[in-house]
């Protein structure tokens, strides 16, 4: 089954000659429990596809279609941040700083319609391995890290089928990013995630994903499994230029 | 001779919990050479080159037997002084752009500012200076990026803008700290080799801050690895990968490789022993 369809997205910021032409004909499908990756460089339109999605970016036009859904407009309705949640990049701006842990997730929850909210915050925290002690700090008295587990157990919080991850590691310290990477990969096994993940990082979402589309000034050149980008086989002239991009010469 | 000679460099800070000492007792020497310092947030990286400006707002205290720019105590001079140091004799591009720029002022009068802060010259001959300096940083529409507004380019661009900006005065030491951890990755080195370049063209030194260890390894001469405020290993750039440390080890290993595949990436076990073993001469 498709998780997630999106079909001649077109996706602008102003009008008339300021207008911005950030995502321009994009075509992808994500199957469910399958991890996508969005990769290229800033300004390609990567990260505007999951606004767009997510109602963030309120000009559009296409189809963009989740689990058969099809959505119009800017406004999503509740059903649709039960079915699709985003992770955000710098867990440092996502997390309001007068808020605890606790009701981050609390308030979540609540907004989410769920009851036995005591219970599930416990979970969540669980799930994403940072444990009880964490539950009554604020964002300051967290790493980067733990902050990132935070707001991804905010994703999780209304259970979610498709997480939309927009560069979730690229704040954090490498050696905190393989944690990161490891709990995002047992999480989608455990729960059946489905994710559609950006980064500018060729070896990251090669890690993560089995599909990824290659994006320039807001089109995407080419989609290719991540086998194949492992093994340098990328057909387009772009793609090839980004990965000798991202390999040093040795 | 040596451009920058620092010994025993502590940076504290007191906190109600006691005084926290984020550098120290790091001590080394920087020539005309690309010196690459490495770790991870919290290993005093940033501290120590923003310590070697005098950059460390009070209360944080600054110690060290000596911070030589060419034999002068940068330690020793007036605030008066020192102001005729930064940017001038040691510029410093600090990581984060947004923070960087001044937000209501235009990506162009803040250039030419720079560079008619330490040059004579006419408004006309900076503008020129200034879309030179961005045209070398790969700018392409160096006119319409003059009248911009910080909010209005890009986190990359921003970035690019900055380095620009901090290379117009034509300073002896330049201090990288994560130039371009916000540029991607094939605009990273395209900036690199052109701060590669100066450095070698002009006889800069460059200290090379990064968490980014390949990065390093590729574009500086020596790497001192950062652990907890000390220098853990001292290493030539192009042999970072054969390090004896197991924390400069455990940090290769984290990463993600394009030709090793695997379920889960290793995360790095930290031992105590690490932050109390005495700081490695850089």
């Amino acid at each position: 089954m498709t998780a997630l369809e999106i079909r001649d997205l077109d996706v602008w910021f102003g009008h008339a000659h300021d207008r911005v032409d950030a995502v321009k004909g994009a075509n992808l499908s994500v199957m469910q429990g399958e991890s996508f990756g969005l990769v290229g460089e800033s300004g390609s339109g990567k990260s505007t596809i999951l606004r767009a999605i997510t109602g963030l970016a309120p000009q559009w036009s296409g189809t963009i279609e989740v689990e058969g859904q099809t959505l119009s407009g800017a406004k999503r309705d509740r059903a649709f941040f039960r079915t699709v949640q985003m992770v955000f990049q710098d867990p440092y701006a996502s997390l309001h700083p007068r808020h605890t842990v606790d009701q981050v997730l609390s308030e979540t929850l609540h907004l989410h319609g769920l009851d036995n909210i005591d219970k599930r915050v416990a979970g969540l925290l669980d799930d994403v391995g940072l444990g009880q002690r964490f539950r009554f700090r604020y964002p300051h008295q967290l790493s980067g890290g733990q902050r990132q587990r935070v707001a991804i157990a905010r994703a999780l919080a209304g259970e979610p089928d498709i997480l939309l991850l927009d560069e979730p590691t690229s704040a954090l310290d490498v050696s905190v990013q393989a944690e990161v990477l490891n709990l995002l990969a047992d999480l989608r096994t455990k729960h059946g995630l489905t994710y559609l993940m950006v980064s500018h990082d060729l070896p990251v979402i090669a890690h993560m994903c089995d599909q990824l589309a290659v994006m320039r000034n807001g089109e995407i050149v080419e989609v290719m499994s991540s086998a194949t980008l492992r093994m340098g086989n990328p057909r387009h002239e772009y793609s090839q230029e980004l990965l000798r991009a991202s390999v040093a010469p040795q | 001779m040596s451009l920058l000679d620092i010994e025993d460099l502590w940076v504290r800070f007191p906190t109600r919990q006691g005084v926290f000492d984020a550098v120290r007792g790091v001590s080394f020497s920087l020539g005309r050479e690309r010196l690459g310092i490495v770790g991870e947030s919290g290993s005093g990286k940033s501290m120590t080159g923003r310590a070697i400006l005098r950059l460390i707002r009070k209360p944080g205290i600054v110690e060290a037997s000596h911070v030589n720019l060419e034999g002068r105590d940068l330690l020793k001079l007036s605030e008066r002084e020192m102001r005729e140091v930064r940017g001038k004799q040691i510029s410093m591009v600090m990581q984060d752009p947004k923070f960087s720029l001044n937000p209501v002022v235009t990506v162009g009068e803040q250039l030419m500012e720079a560079y008619l802060q330490h040059n004579s010259g006419s408004k006309s001959r900076a503008r020129k200076m200034a879309i030179e300096m961005l045209e070398n940083v790969s700018i392409r529409d160096a006119e319409r990026v003059m009248r911009a507004y910080p909010h209005e380019v890009s986190g990359g661009m921003g970035q690019r803008i900055m380095i620009a900006m901090m290379l117009i005065p034509n300073p002896k030491i330049l201090i990288a700290d994560e130039p371009t951890s916000a540029l991607d990755v094939s605009v990273q080195r395209q900036v690199l080799n052109i701060m590669d370049g100066l450095v070698k063209e002009r006889g800069m030194g460059l200290i090379f801050i990064s968490h980014d260890l390949n990065l390093v390894s590729e574009f500086c001469d020596r790497v001192l690895i950062m652990y907890s405020g000390r220098i853990v290993e001292v290493c030539e750039a192009n042999k970072l990968h054969q390090a004896q440390h197991p924390y400069t080890q455990g940090l290769l290993n984290s990463l993600p490789r394009l030709d090793d595949k695997r379920t889960h990436l290793s995360v790095l076990t930290r031992d105590p022993s690490w932050s109390n073993a005495p700081s490695v001469r850089g």
